[in-house]
C-alpha cells in the first residue's frame, strides 16, 4: 500500500485495518503522532488529511490512501505550501508562538494542539478567544496549559497576517 | 607567592584534586572511566559525579531529578551556570540513567530545586573552586584577582578557559560541600525568567518520549486484565484462558506468570488487538463498597486512630465561643490520568537486564526490578525517558514491572505501552477522604478551638504486575502520617489557634482501591474542609474573609501569599453572601490558602454558578505562591497556572467511578476533565524571596484554590458544598438542601 505524509510517498506494510497512528509512528518512525487513549477522545494522535484534522488512532490506513497526510514533523512545509512560500520555514508560526509563550510543560497533548490550532488559522486567520475555545474543545490537555495555548494562537494569528508576533 | 607554593597550598586544601600539567595527564586520561560502564550510583562524594568540563568548554551536570515537564531540567543548570559563571548555552544535561547518574532520591514532592538545588549549587562551586585554583596557577596570578565569565578565566592581563584547564579529563576533587556559593545578591542568571531547554524539540516532534523509545529485535506487548481494577489486595484471579480466541491474529503469543497475563506480537496492532480479543475468565472478586455507599463504609470501618497533633484545650476552646462551625465534607478518589498511557522497554537476560521507562526515581525502580526478577540491582540498568506529565504515582512503576515480566517470558526485548482502559482503570489513584472539621470563634473573631478527624487509607506499596504473580500487597511506610493523613501544615497551621486536635483514623489499604501520591496528595480535601469551616467562622463573625484570616495569622509568609491573592484580584473588604441574586446565573468569589509540604499558597477564585443547571465554571483563579528562593520565576508562574486550572478540573470534573466489582471510569469519557470551554483565566503571582531555602512549587496552590473556589460557591449562593467534585447533580442538589441523586 501506498500512502503519501509529508509531500513524500511511501511504501507501507501494515494491513489495511491497522489504524494510521501505528503506521506512521512504527513502519515510519515519525515522533509527532502519538497513542494517548486509541479512542478519538483526547487528540494526542492527530494529522491533517487533506488539511483536516484527524485523529489517526481510529483512522484506518487503507481510508487514507491517495489523501495527503501532513504530520507535526512536515507542518512547516505545508504552510509554506498554504502560503506559496518560496521557502519552508524552520518552523510553523504556531510551533513558534507555542515557544515564545512558554506553553508547554509536558508536552505530550502538543502535537494534537499545533495540528489543531494551524488547521483552525488556515480557515479562520484571526479567531476570537470563542472560536479558538470551540475549535479546541476537542484536544485535552492534562497539565492544565490551555490559558497560554489560547494567548499563543492569537500571537501566531498576528504573526501569519504579517504582524509583529 | 611564587608557583609552587600556590601549587603546594591548592593540593593540600583540594585534596584529591590531581588535574595538573604535567606527566601524570596521561595517566589520568587512561584511568578515566568511561562513564555509564558501571553500575550506580555513582561516588556522590565526588565532583565528577555531578559535572564534566568538555575540551570545547562547555558543561555537562549529572543530575538525579527528572524532568516531568516542569522545568527542573532547565532550572538546576541555571543553579549550576550561575555558581560556575558559564553561559546557558555552554551547560546541558543528561537524561537519569542507574549508571550515570547520582542518586538524589526521587522527584516527589516538588523537590527538584528544594533538596537538588543545594546539591547541585554546592557541586558546581566546588569545581569552580578546583577550576580557578589551576587557573591561579596557569595564569600565575593569586585567585583573588581572577575574574570568570563565560567559562573564561582572566588575570594579569591573560586568559584560559575552562575547557584549557582540565577539558574532559576527571577533576578528582571530593565533594565537601563546604565551597563558598555565590550570595543572592550576585545573581545573574538564577531569579531570572530564562527559557525551557526542551520546548523547542517538543513542539517539532524532535523529542523522544519514552512511547518512542525502540530497540532492535524488540516485540509489542500489552497486559490482559478485566477493565478495570478490583478491590486491592484481591488481584484479578484467572479461571481459564482461552488460547485459539486469538487464533486468526498470527505472531501473537499469549504469556503468563501467575495471574500477570499478556501478550506480544511483532506488530504493535496485533498485539493490541491480541490483548482485546483474548478470552479470559476472571474469578468474580470480592464486594467494594461502590461510590454510593464509600463514605458511609469509611465512617463506620474499624480504624487505627492516631492523634497528630494536639495542643491547648479543645473542649475549654469550644466552651463560651461566640460562634461554632462543624460540617463534614468528601473528597473523592480522583485519577492521576497521564495523557499518554505509561510506557517501557525491557530486556531481560539470564544475568542481567535493561530497562527504559518514565519512573520518577530510576534507584527505586531498579529496587522493586530487582526483588521482582530476583536479580542483583547493579545487575539491572534503568534508564529515563520523558512521557507524558504523570503528577505522582501513576503506572510508571507497573508498566515497568509489566514490561520485565513480559520480556523475560519471551526471552526477546519488550516494548510495552498501556493503554486507556490500562492507566485510567489500574492506577494508584489519590484517596477519598472525610473530613469532620469543627472550629470556633471569639466575639473578636479570634480563632479559639479546631478540631479535624480525617478518614483515609494509605497508599500501596506492592504494584498490580508484581501482585498478580503471587507478591503479597503492601501498604507504603508511614500511612496515616505526614503527608498520607491530617497533619499539621494543611489542617489548621497556617492560622494562630491556641486549642486545636488533629486526628487521623487510618483504613487498611487492601479494602479499597489502589491508592498512591497524586498530586497535593490529600490537599484538595482538606482545604475544601478546612477553609471552607475558617471562612463560615468569619461568616459568622460578620467579617470579610479575607481580613479574618490576616487577623488569625501572624506568620509574614503565610500573610504574605493571602495579601498577594487578594491584591492580584483586587479584592475589596465585604461579608461574603452579602450580594444573594435571585438570578439564574450568580457569580461568587472567594479566597483561600493552603500548602502542601514547605510552600505556601494562596487563592482567589471568581466563578460563576447556573442554578437551573446546576453547572458552576470559574472564570478567574488567582493563584500566590512563596517557595522561597525562586531560581526560574517563569516556571513558577507556569506551574501556576496548572495548579489552578488542574485544581478547577478537579473541584468540578474529575471522580473515580467504582462499583462492587470495580472501577469504571475507564478513559476521557467516563473520567471526564476540564476542556478549553470551561477553562477560566489565571493570574499567577510568584512572591520571590531570594533570601529564603527553595522549597517546592508544584502543588501548594491547588490546596489554596478548592478553598478559594468552595468559598466562591458560597459566596454565589450562600450554600456550602459538602462534596466534591461539584458536578452539576450534586449543585442542584446542595441549592435544594438535599443529598445529590
Amino acid at each position: 500500500m501506498q500512502i503519501r505524509v509529508n509531500e513524500r510517498s511511501w511504501t507501507v506494510n501494515s494491513t489495511p485495518d491497522t489504524p494510521l497512528l501505528y503506521v506512521l509512528m512504527n513502519e515510519l518512525q515519525l515522533q509527532g503522532p502519538r497513542f494517548g487513549c486509541g479512542l478519538a477522545q483526547c487528540g494526542s494522535c492527530s494529522v491533517l488529511v487533506n488539511g483536516v484534522e484527524t485523529r489517526s488512532c481510529v483512522t484506518a490506513v487503507s481510508k487514507v490512501e491517495g489523501k495527503s497526510i501532513t504530520t507535526l514533523e512536515g507542518l512547516p512545509a505545508w504552510y509554506a505550501s498554504q502560503k506559496k512560500l518560496a521557502k519552508a520555514p524552520a518552523l510553523h508560526p504556531v510551533q513558534q508562538a507555542m515557544i515564545d509563550e512558554q506553553a508547554v510543560q509536558c508536552g505530550y497533548c502538543f502535537n494534537g494542539m499545533i495540528i489543531k490550532s494551524s488547521e483552525l488559522l488556515s480557515k479562520t486567520p484571526r479567531p476570537t478567544e470563542a472560536q479558538i475555545r470551540i475549535a479546541m474543545n476537542g484536544h485535552l490537555c492534562r497539565c492544565g496549559t490551555y490559558p497560554r495555548i489560547m494567548k499563543a494562537i492569537q500571537r501566531a494569528s498576528v504573526a501569519m497576517a504579517g504582524g509583529a508576533a | 607567592m611564587n608557583k609552587e607554593m600556590i601549587r603546594r597550598d591548592f593540593l593540600k586544601t583540594g585534596g584529591a584534586l590531581v588535574v595538573g600539567f604535567n606527566l601524570r595527564d596521561t595517566l589520568v586520561a587512561q584511568e578515566q572511566v568511561v562513564r555509564g560502564t558501571k553500575a550506580g550510583p555513582p561516588d556522590a562524594r565526588q565532583v565528577d559525579t555531578w559535572l564534566a568540563i568538555h575540551a570545547d568548554n562547555t558543561a555537562t551536570v549529572y543530575i538525579g531529578f527528572a524532568e516531568l515537564g516542569q522545568g527542573a531540567s532547565t532550572a538546576l543548570l541555571q543553579i549550576a551556570a550561575e555558581e560556575l559563571d558559564l553561559d546557558m548555552s555552554q551547560i546541558k544535561t543528561v537524561r537519569l540513567d542507574t549508571n550515570v547518574t547520582p542518586n538524589q532520591g526521587g522527584t516527589y514532592s516538588s523537590a527538584s530545586i528544594n533538596r537538588g538545588g543545594p546539591q547541585v549549587r554546592t557541586a558546581a562551586a566546588e569545581a569552580r573552586l578546583a577550576l580557578l585554583k589551576l587557573a591561579s596557577v596557569k595564569l600565575d596570578t593569586p585567585e583573588a584577582q581572577l575574574t570568570v565569565s563565560k567559562g573564561v578565566v582572566s588575570g594579569s592581563g591573560r586568559s584560559v578557559t575552562y575547557g584549557e584547564l582540565v577539558g574532559d579529563k576527571p577533576f578528582n576533587v571530593t565533594f565537601t560541600g563546604n565551597a563558598p556559593v555565590k550570595p543572592a545578591t550576585a545573581y545573574k542568571i538564577v531569579g531570572t525568567k530564562f527559557p525551557r531547554n526542551d520546548t523547542p524539540a517538543k513542539v517539532s516532534a524532535q523529542y523522544t518520549y519514552m512511547q518512542y523509545v525502540r530497540v532492535p529485535g524488540m516485540l509489542h506487548g500489552r497486559v490482559v486484565r478485566p477493565r478495570g481494577q478490583r478491590m486491592y489486595g484481591a488481584g484479578a484471579k484467572i479461571m481459564s484462558v482461552d488460547q485459539a480466541s486469538i487464533r486468526a491474529i498470527p505472531g501473537a503469543r499469549v504469556l503468563r506468570k501467575g495471574d500477570f497475563l499478556g501478550v506480544v506480537a511483532e506488530n504493535e496492532w496485533d498485539a493490541i488487538r491480541a490483548a482485546q480479543q483474548l478470552k479470559v475468565v476472571w474469578e468474580t472478586p470480592p464486594a467494594l463498597p461502590g461510590n454510593a455507599g464509600l463514605f458511609e463504609h469509611m465512617r463506620a470501618a474499624k480504624s487505627e486512630d492516631m492523634v497528630a497533633l494536639e495542643r491547648g484545650n479543645l473542649d475549654a476552646g469550644f466552651t463560651g465561643a461566640a460562634h461554632t462551625v462543624s460540617q463534614t465534607c468528601l473528597g473523592p478518589y480522583q485519577a492521576h490520568a497521564p495523557f499518554g498511557p505509561n510506557c517501557a522497554v525491557a530486556d531481560v537476560k539470564a544475568d542481567s537486564a535493561l530497562v527504559m521507562c518514565s519512573t520518577q526515581d530510576v534507584y527505586g525502580t531498579r529496587n522493586s526490578l530487582s526483588r521482582l526478577l530476583g536479580m542483583p540491582a547493579e545487575k539491572i540498568r534503568v534508564q529515563y525517558y520523558e512521557g507524558s506529565g504523570t503528577y505522582g504515582h501513576s503506572c510508571y512503576d507497573d508498566v515497568a514491572q509489566a514490561a520485565v515480566l513480559l520480556s523475560q517470558l519471551a526471552g526477546k526485548p519488550v516494548r510495552l505501552q498501556f493503554m486507556r482502559w490500562d492507566e485510567h482503570g489500574w492506577d494508584n489513584y489519590g484517596p477519598g477522604h472525610l473530613g469532620e472539621v469543627r472550629a470556633a470563634a471569639d466575639a473578636n473573631g479570634k480563632i479559639v478551638a479546631y478540631e479535624y478527624q480525617g478518614w483515609q487509607h494509605g497508599w500501596i506499596n506492592t504494584e498490580t504486575s508484581a501482585q498478580l504473580t503471587g507478591v503479597p500487597p503492601s501498604e507504603w511506610p508511614g500511612a496515616g502520617t505526614g503527608v498520607q493523613g491530617v497533619n499539621r501544615l494543611a489542617c489548621g497551621g497556617m492560622y494562630d489557634i491556641p486549642n486545636l486536635k488533629l486526628v487521623n483514623h487510618k483504613l487498611p489499604v487492601t479494602s479499597y482501591l489502589k491508592a498512591g501520591w497524586l498530586r497535593s496528595p490529600l490537599d484538595l480535601s482538606f482545604s475544601f474542609a478546612s477553609e471552607q469551616a475558617i471562612d463560615q467562622l468569619a461568616y459568622l463573625s460578620g467579617a470579610d474573609p479575607y481580613e479574618f484570616r490576616q487577623k488569625n495569622m501572624t506568620d509574614m509568609r503565610w500573610l504574605g501569599v493571602l495579601n498577594a491573592a487578594a491584591q492580584a484580584a483586587k479584592w475589596t473588604p465585604r461579608k461574603a453572601a452579602a450580594n444573594l441574586s435571585k438570578a439564574n446565573i450568580v457569580t461568587g468569589r472567594g479566597i483561600g490558602v493552603g500548602t502542601h509540604l514547605t510552600s505556601y499558597g494562596g487563592a482567589v477564585a471568581e466563578i460563576e454558578v447556573n442554578k437551573e443547571t446546576g453547572r458552576v465554571v470559574a472564570k478567574h483563579l488567582y493563584g500566590a505562591i512563596d517557595a522561597g528562593q525562586v531560581v526560574n520565576p517563569g516556571f513558577v508562574e507556569s506551574q501556576i497556572m496548572g495548579q489552578l486550572v488542574q485544581t478547577a478540573s478537579r473541584m468540578f470534573k474529575e471522580e473515580v467511578k467504582f462499583d462492587q466489582t470495580g472501577v469504571t471510569s475507564l478513559d476521557w469519557g467516563s473520567y471526564p476533565i476540564l476542556r478549553f470551554d470551561e477553562c477560566p483565566e489565571v493570574t499567577a503571582v510568584v512572591v520571590q524571596r531570594l533570601d529564603q531555602r527553595s522549597t517546592g512549587a508544584g502543588e501548594e496552590v491547588m490546596a489554596a484554590a478548592a478553598g478559594a473556589i468552595a468559598n466562591a460557591f458560597f459566596d454565589a449562593t450562600g450554600v456550602r458544598m459538602k462534596e466534591f467534585p461539584m458536578t452539576p447533580s450534586r449543585v442542584l442538589a446542595a441549592l435544594r438542601g438535599g443529598k445529590a441523586a
